[in-house]
């Protein structure tokens, strides 16, 4: 069943462990669209957030490039399963992506200042991290239409960067 | 004039600048700057082809700072003799290098 890959997803989402066994079955591709497009959307929404909040130039910076980026990945993906005639379907890792988000937010929003700047910031390079190794080990290898997958390795690229452009940020905070 | 018959090599040349200042074609990739090293002469112009979906920069510290649009292209000509670093300042990890001939 695809529960069991979607609680090894979960899992992965919000503990952070060394990289696991995958589960034998797999996400669909119209599944695989939401968790991306999912994911993306949660991150624009983090940098809204900080955009509003952080008085922090680098964190400023940081979180416009968070916003630039993903929504240009989002929009492709769309187009993607547009042109595929895909209809991304909502699945229970999406969920778990929205409901963990929701409450992280909840969290970021009470805080101020420097310890907004620092907490922001570390969710940033946890949560590339986290992505980043779901795309590697389960999305990507997953993923059957060849388009998808490629999209998926360019965004894979792209969150490597940005994960490292966050713990650079992280560096700079200290 | 009489132009030699070097045309085809020098047709992209002669229409993109004055005189016979080359340009100098860099890719952009997956985030990456190939090739991640030029060399070039002061009134070369170096031509940034951004095959991704996202937005870029070619910015040296203090010196020239190039918009690069996705799936689009960016260029800068080059003014002075040197080598210069140039980075993303979208994507700060990537990183190409110039070297300048007077």
């Amino acid at each position: 069943m695809f529960m069991r890959s979607t609680a090894t997803l979960a899992a992965l989402f919000f503990v952070s462990t060394a990289p696991l066994a995958l589960a034998a079955e797999k996400p669909t591709d119209p599944q695989i669209a939401h968790i991306a497009y999912t994911a993306g959307t949660i991150d624009i929404e983090a940098a809204k957030l900080a955009i509003k909040k952080s008085k922090n130039k680098e964190i400023v910076d940081f979180a416009k490039d968070m916003e630039r980026d993903h929504e240009a990945v989002n929009k492709q993906a769309l187009d993607l399963v547009k042109k595929l005639k895909v209809t991304p379907e909502d699945n229970d890792t999406s969920k778990a992506l929205a409901k963990a988000a929701k409450e992280e937010h909840a969290k970021l929003a009470k805080l101020k200042g420097a310890a907004f700047d620092k907490a922001y910031i570390e969710n940033e390079v946890a949560y590339h991290k986290q992505v980043d190794s779901a795309l590697e080990t389960l999305l990507i290898p997953s993923a059957s239409n060849a388009e998808l997958k490629s999209l998926l390795e360019t965004g894979l690229k792209i969150f490597q960067g940005h994960e490292q452009h966050a713990e650079h940020v992280a560096g700079m905070l200290k | 004039m009489r132009v030699p018959l070097l045309v085809p090599m020098l047709a992209t040349a002669l229409f993109a600048s004055p005189a016979f200042a080359a340009t100098i074609e860099v890719t952009i990739d997956k985030l990456i700057f190939s090739p991640a090293s030029v060399a070039a002469k002061v009134g070369d112009t170096i031509e940034w082809t951004n095959n991704d979906i996202l937005a870029h920069t070619a910015t040296v510290k203090g010196g020239w700072d190039v918009m690069i649009p996705a799936k689009s292209k960016g260029k800068v000509t080059l003014k002075a003799a040197g080598a210069v670093d140039y980075f993303c300042r979208f994507h700060p990890n990537m990183k190409g290098h110039v070297e300048v001939a007077p």
